[in-house]
This record gives C-alpha cells, structure tokens and sequence, in this order.
C-alpha cells in the first residue's frame, strides 16, 4: 500500500494524521471566535487546550475508522457492502483496529480496561507511600490531590464500569444465543472512546497545574477554580459516559430482540438479568453526570454562573445532580457483579441458583430503590433537612434486595457439590467482603453516625470493602471463570489461589484497620494527617503494598496461560449455559446453528433437564442436562 | 420437591451451626464493644451517638457471622471429592425461607431507623440559653465570630480560636468566604458543610474541658490537610474572661496563639 493509500484507509496512519488536524480545529476555532469577539489575546492557550481536547479526540474516532461506513452512508456515497472483513480476530494486529466483533470487542475493552487498572493502582501504591508516615515524604499536597482523584476516576470510569461491559460484550451474546451484538459498528465506536478517556485522565498530569485535584466528586465551586487539569476530567467524563450509554442501549436492543427461540425472560441466565438491569441504570442515570460536568466545563470555559453563589448559582445542586448519577453508578458498578457470582456459584456449587425469580426481581428492586436514595450522600451538606429521614430509610431497605441474593447465594451452596476452582474463591470472598461493605453501608445511612464519620477514613474502607472486595473480586472470578472461553486456554489453578488468598488476606489488612482510623477522626482526601494515626497508617501502607504486588500473580498467570496454557475444552466448568456449548474459542459468528432453548440455564441435578438444544444431530455437543449422566 | 436440607449435613448441622454461630457472634460483640472506636465524647450529644453506633455493632456482627458460618460450613460440608462429578441438589428454591429473608431483614432496618431518627431529633433539638458562634471558613483556616458572648463582653469578632463555654448550648451558624468546607471537632460527633451561599446550623453542648480540634473534611484545595484550628472548651468564668479581651489568647490561659496552620492536638 502506498503512503497515501494508508493515510486515507481506515487505521493507525490515518489517525496519526488526524491528531494534527483535530488541534487545528480547536486552534482555528478559538481563535476565530476570540478574533470576531475582539478579546485578546487572540490567541489564548487554555482556550485551545479546551477546545483540543474536543477535537482532537474526535479527530481519533474519525481517523482510525469509527464513523466510515456512517459518513458514506449518510453522505449518499455507494456503501461498501458488508463482507464482514472487519469482523473477527486472525492475528494480534486485528484487536488493534475497528473491529466489529463482539469477541473481539469484549477483549478489547478488559485489556485496556486492565491497563487503567494497573495506572489506578500504582498512583494507589504512591499515594500509600507518602501516607506510609505523618508529614510530607514524596509528593507535594498538589500532587497529592491529583494523585486520588485520578485513582479514583481511573477505577471507576475506566475500570469497573467498562471492564464489566467488557466482560458482558463477550458472554451476553453468546449466552442468549446471539450472533453478536446488535449494532456492532456502534459497539466499535463505544470501545475506542474509552482509551480516549483514559489518556485524557491521565495526560492531565503534564498539564500546567497538575492534574485534577478535587477528587473525582470534583465539587463545585473549587472545581470551577482551579487549574487546567479539570477540564480534562471534564471531558473525560463525557467520553467514559457516552461509550457507557451506548453499550447500554447496544446491551438493552441486544436482549430484548436477539434471544435465541425459546429464551424467554424467565429463562435468562442471571449475568444477562444483571446486564439488562444495569444498562438501564446507565440509560437513565449516566446523562446527569455528563450534564453535571458540562455545566461546571461551562463555568470553567464561558463564564457561565451554574455554579457561582454570588451571582445566583447554586452548588448543592451540583451535589444533586452529580449524585443522583453516582449513587446509582455504584450499582452499575455491582449489578453486573451480582450476575456474575450467580452463574460462578451455580456451576461451581453444581446447583441451580436457589431463588431465581427473587434473584430477578431483586435486580430490578436495586434499581427502583437504587435512584431514591441520592442524597445519603450529603447529609452534612446543607440540603433542605427534611429530605435526610427519608433518604435514610430507603438507603437501608436497599440492604433488603441486595441481602436477598446473599441469603440464595448461601442456600445455593447449601446440599451443592462444591468445587473451589479460583473463580469459586473468588465468588466466596466476594460474598463475606460484600457483606462488610453492606454492613458499614447500613452503619453510614444511619444519619447522626454519618454525620460523624462523613468524609473520614471510614468512607474510604466501605466504598474499597464494596468496590474492590465486592466488584473487583466478582471481575476476578469472571475472569477466570471466562477466560478459557475467551482464550481456548485454561488458567494455572495454582497460581489463581495464591493470587485470591494473597489478595484477600492484604485486602483486608489494608482496608480494615482504615475503619478505625476514620472513627477516631482522620478525614479522608489528606496528604498528612495528626501523629495519633501513624501505627495503623503504617500497617495500612505496608499490607496496601503486598495487597498491590498479589496483583502480579494474576498477571503472569493470565499472560503465560494465555500464550502457553494447556488447550481449554468447549466446556471445562460443565456448566449448562450457552456459551459453554460452543468451541473455546467460539467461532467468528458464536453458533454454526442457532440453538433453541427449551428449559432453565442452571438445571444442576434434575435428570434429563436441558437448557438449549442444537438441531444438528450428527454433533453430539455436550448439551444442558448431560450432567446427569456423567 | 422440597427436601429437608440438612439430610446431608450429618445429624444435626443446624444444630451445630446455630451453635458455632452464636458464640462467634458473642465473641465478635464482645470484641466490637472492647474497640475504643471514638476520640473523647465533649458534648451531651456524643454519649447517644456512641450508643447508637454500639447497637449497630451489636446487630451487624451477628448478620455477618450468619453469612460467614453458613459459607464455611457449606465449603467444608460440602466440598466435592476429587473426581466427584455429580451435581447437588436440585433445590429451586423455598417460599417460606424467601419471606422470612426478606420481611425479618425490613423489620430490623425499619426499627434501626426510627432509633436513629429519635436520637438524631435529639441531637438537633433546639436548647434555651444558646450561645451563637458564627464560624466562617475560609482557604485554610478557621475564624469565629461571637455576636452576642453574653457576661457584658462586646461581640467578639475574628477570633482565631474557638473558645465555648463548658455545660452550654452553643448554635454555630457556618459560613464560607470561598469553596465548600466542613466543619467537624471529631470529639463533638458534629458535622456540617460551609456551603456557598447558604448558612448551615449544628447545635452542640460542650460539657468536658479541654482542647480539641476543628477539622476540615471536605476537600478544599492545597492546604486542606492541614486547615485546623484549635477549640478549647473551658468554665463559664474563664470563657467570660477570654470574651471581654476581646476573644484574644495568650495572657494566663497557657494557650499558644494558633495561626492559621497547626493547633495543638486535642
């Protein structure tokens, strides 16, 4: 291919070439503008920087070949027909580009999600660092502030929310008995917006002022003051959340219109109740976080008064808004995680799930509930005080539904045949840390506690209890569970349990002693603190690091199983569900023959009970139900 | 369909378990209760805060003993041999069970709720004879205003302390001159945001002299961290005393002037 062949195709030449074009966009637009308005200097950097990180962005998406196939179609240029070249992975190269593989997209985003994961990390591990003793040891206060919020950012935003995505893009279609997703170009567009993101959080580090510093709440007004770095959180957000609806949507049109014949609601394995019902929390939710973080770009580029009491702005709505998106955003960060235990448990426990209508309805309950509960988040904030009684109550009959699935969790062990694989010990730590986090959840909705503890160190360890021992275990367990379908590889079973117990034992270590400390009257978001906390800050700090090093198990392990591990049959767990009864990895359009299902997806132990059944009589697949014979 | 449990479970699993559970639960209320959980209570409030978060130990131990006793037993009961590649029970699930996890779980929150909202009126009630302290926070430190100190003192404006006056009621009306802070005195259990724009309200009750700490929770900048200022509760008579000079340290009271950083600890 010629040079100028290769800059006009889709693909990375194309999108080097963009970069350039896209801040000249921003550079001709600011300074068009500021040239008509007759402001000076015409030529303002922060305005530019703003307005690249717009464009320049989008420059991307359109280089590397998100938008193509739309623009010729919607141009009236001769669409290319579909040949399904862009579909599907042979070669390592292919899961660097536009694909439009769900198989391919699903791995795309828990790599890169994974990647954010490890920068989160390490910007937790200097944070422990410097927070090892009183005083300042490494970073300065600024930089201090910038490294939490990015952390945070990073973890939710590109970590937790996305890496479930991912981990549904591959599986949900398979499960439901779907060739794919169904709109598979928009799925593309969704997954390049995520590193987009990503590098934005991260570049505003280099910016000048540092990084984003008021924690990933951002609150208004400081975050309509400080530095360029905001804005980068700013638009990063947007981003983070337009790829998130528009999975969601891509997830909502996906299962309600492209089950197999005979997958009826009621038949749906619970990972795809879960996704459903988190896509519509991020249906409704995520646009008053993106609007919440226009309104403060707003005040920051234009001047506009959203946010500025003296002039009539008001920012405990910002408070409002921000969190009537991320409260429900913990249960788009738990949902998903839910589905995934239940399957784990089921197969691992070899049950079916004890409860499972409940287990449904639950889902749909935590999301009802999940958006009237908001403002336990502000009990101190000087919100109109009515609001605070009512809030608590419905914050703590949350604990109803979500103890609901604990309860069948436990009763589907109960009389089950259990097998501790890695995903299994994962799903277990994820019920006992779970519960702790439910329990100081409950101890935090209960309004003269919170009104202590509010903002302290106690807030720390109950979201890492309920994000890191809830969420992140249960995309552990997914992963293992997952990756010999994803691979056709199977995991070290060895090196998985290291990794579970050195992660849980350090988990605890370092997030339980921060319940003490926050008590006691540390507050959080602090690069020094009184000399009465140092012992157990120590230990935290110590624990925090091995806690970080548990992680490099998981990753040799997933790199080496992936290169060298031994070849993973169609369905290593026996479980009955869908995806299990295609080769590992499944071919490029998932089902040579469409299956049809004819019972429940976790029928363990019922003779003769089957979940899908494939016409073709000459295979003999492994269908639901052959467990009991085996 | 339906199958008792615990056929598998030996003789009495139940038994067993409810047992087990029951003295982990004792041993785990028992150790809840021995943490020394809170900095020293200095207002009439603190004792029923303290107590209201004993309950919840109380409850939540045994909440999470329950889920860790049927988890480990299950593991270890039930564990697969190897090679063993039989399937479980087919038990789809048992109404009577699903209603009493649903309705006993409700009615502990719902009573756990209406406790907390009576201590919370509590706390918040309005008292006679308050003392009013206008606090305004401000990137990074704290100033207090006494409109109205009582004992013939003039109104006391800009103190960088915060003196009150042991055993009465003291109604803080919280201000900011910039972004959002919090004010809290850890050993007072009281909290509110000073909010742009709006003027939030804490009532408290003193009633330990000594030293403590205004701390400042919600993030506001560079200097947060250390945006402190020292609080002093002290007898009417000397509180009196401090108020008619003027609400400035130093002059016999042995309180180092505080700047706008680090106080002494409380």
């Amino acid at each position: 291919m010629t040079m100028a062949a290769r800059l006009r195709a889709p693909g990375w030449y194309r999108a080097a070439l963009s970069l350039p074009i896209g801040l000249g966009v921003a550079f001709a637009i600011v300074c068009g503008v500021r040239a008509l308005y007759g402001w000076d200097p015409i030529v303002d950097g922060d305005a530019i920087a703003t307005v690249a990180m717009i464009s320049i962005p989008i420059a991307f998406l359109i280089g590397i070949g998100c938008f193509d196939y739309w623009f010729r179609w919607a141009s009236g240029a001769p669409t290319i027909p579909e040949d399904h070249s862009g579909h599907g992975a042979t070669r390592w190269q292919d899961y660097f580009r536009v694909n439009t593989d769900h198989k391919v997209i699903g791995i795309q985003y828990i790599v890169t999600t994974f990647f954010f994961f490890i920068i989160g990390g390490l910007l937790a591990m200097i944070m422990r660092a410097e927070l090892a003793a009183p005083g300042q040891q490494f970073v300065d206060p600024n930089t201090f502030n910038g490294l939490f919020s990015v952390h945070a950012s990073l973890m939710i935003f590109l970590f937790i929310i996305p890496v479930f995505a991912g981990i549904a893009n591959y599986v949900i279609p398979l499960m439901i008995g779907a060739p794919d997703m169904a709109f598979p170009r928009l799925n593309a567009l969704s997954f390049w917006m995520l590193p987009t993101a990503g590098i934005l959080m991260i570049a505003s580090f280099f910016s000048p002022g540092g990084a984003f510093a008021t924690g990933w709440t951002a609150y208004a007004p400081l975050s309509t003051e400080t530095p360029l770095g905001q804005t980068f959180f700013n638009v990063a957000v947007q981003f983070a959340g337009a790829s998130s609806i528009a999975t969601a949507l891509n997830f909502l049109v996906t299962i309600i219109t492209m089950r197999a014949p005979g997958m009826t609601f009621w038949r749906m394995p619970l990972l795809v109740w879960a996704n459903f019902t988190t896509s519509l929390l991020v249906v409704i939710a995520t646009p008053f976080i993106a609007g919440s973080q226009f309104m403060v770009l707003l005040d920051r580029a234009l001047g506009t008064d959203f946010f500025n009491a003296a002039q009539g702005g008001d920012v405990v709505m910002y408070q409002h808004v921000f969190w009537f998106y991320s409260h429900p955003a913990v249960y788009i960060m738990m949902l998903p995680g839910f589905g995934i235990i239940s399957e784990v448990i089921s197969t691992n426990a070899r049950k079916p799930v004890f409860g499972y209508r409940m287990m449904a309805f639950s889902l749909m309950a935590i999301v009802l509930l999940g958006f009237t509960v908001w403002a336990h988040h502000m009990f101190v904030s000087g919100m109109f005080s009515w609001l605070r009684v009512p809030m608590m109550l419905t914050t703590m009959l949350i604990a109803v539904p979500t103890g609901i699935k604990i309860f069948s969790w436990l009763a589907t062990l109960w009389r089950g045949v259990i097998h501790l694989t890695t995903p299994m010990l994962f799903a277990l730590g994820f019920i006992t840390m779970f519960t702790l986090g439910g329990i100081s959840g409950v101890v935090l909705a209960v309004i003269p506690v919170d009104i202590h503890v509010s903002d302290t160190y106690f807030v720390v360890a109950h979201i890492h209890y309920v994000l890191f021992g809830g969420s992140v275990f249960t995309i552990f367990a997914g992963i293992y569970h997952w990756f010999p379908k994803m691979t056709g590889r199977m995991y070290d079973e060895t090196l998985g349990r290291a990794h579970f117990w050195m992660s849980f034992v350090f988990f605890n270590l370092t997030f339980g002693p921060m319940h003490l400390v926050g008590v006691d009257g540390m507050p959080r978001r602090v690069a020094d603190y009184a000399e009465e906390f140092a012992t157990l800050n120590a230990v935290i700090s110590i624990s925090s690091f091995i806690f970080g090093l548990s992680f490099l198990i998981f990753l040799y392990n997933m790199i080496a199983s992936w290169r060298h591990g031994p070849k993973a049959a169609a369905n290593p767990w026996r479980a009955h569900t869908l995806e299990w009864q295609v080769s590992s990895p499944p071919p490029v359009f998932n089902f040579d023959e469409v299956p049809t299902v004819v019972g429940g997806p976790y029928e363990y132990g019922v003779p003769g009970a089957v979940h899908g059944v494939f016409k073709e009589p000459a295979k003999e697949r492994a269908v639901a139900g052959a467990g009991a014979s085996e | 369909m339906e199958e008792h449990p615990a056929d598998r479970g030996g003789k009495h699993p139940l038994m067993r378990m409810f047992l087990i559970g029951a003295i982990a639960s004792a041993i785990g209320v028992a150790a809840g209760l021995a943490i020394d959980w809170f900095p020293t209570d200095a207002t009439s409030s603190a004792d029923s805060i303290d107590t209201l978060y004993d309950v919840l130990v109380i409850v939540s131990v045994p909440i999470f003993v329950l889920v860790m006793t049927v988890a480990i037993y299950s593991v270890t009961r039930f564990r697969a041999r190897p090679g063993d590649k039989s399937d479980g029970a087919p038990i789809h699930g048992n109404a009577r069970l699903e209603v009493i996890w649903v309705l006993v779980p409700t009615i502990i929150v719902s009573v756990l709720a209406a406790y907390a909202w009576i201590v919370l009126d509590d706390v918040e009630a309005k008292k006679d004879n308050e003392l009013i302290v206008d606090v305004y926070g401000q990137q990074f430190t704290w100033r207090f205003d006494y409109p109205n100190p009582g004992g013939g003192a003039k109104p006391v404006k800009r103190a960088n302390q915060l003196w009150l006056p042991k055993d009465r009621p003291v109604y803080f009306r919280i201000h900011t001159d910039d972004v959002i802070h919090s004010f809290w005195v850890p050993q007072f259990r009281l909290k509110s945001d000073a909010v742009p724009g709006l003027t939030t309200r804490v009532r408290v009750t003193p009633d330990k002299v000594g030293s403590y700490q205004v701390v400042c929770t919600e993030l506001c900048g560079l200097g947060h961290a250390t945006m402190r200022q020292t609080v002093r509760v002290v007898e009417q008579a000397d509180f009196q005393a401090w108020a008619r000079r003027g609400g400035k340290t130093g002059g016999g009271a042995g309180a180092p002037a505080a700047g706008g950083q680090e106080g002494p600890q409380g």
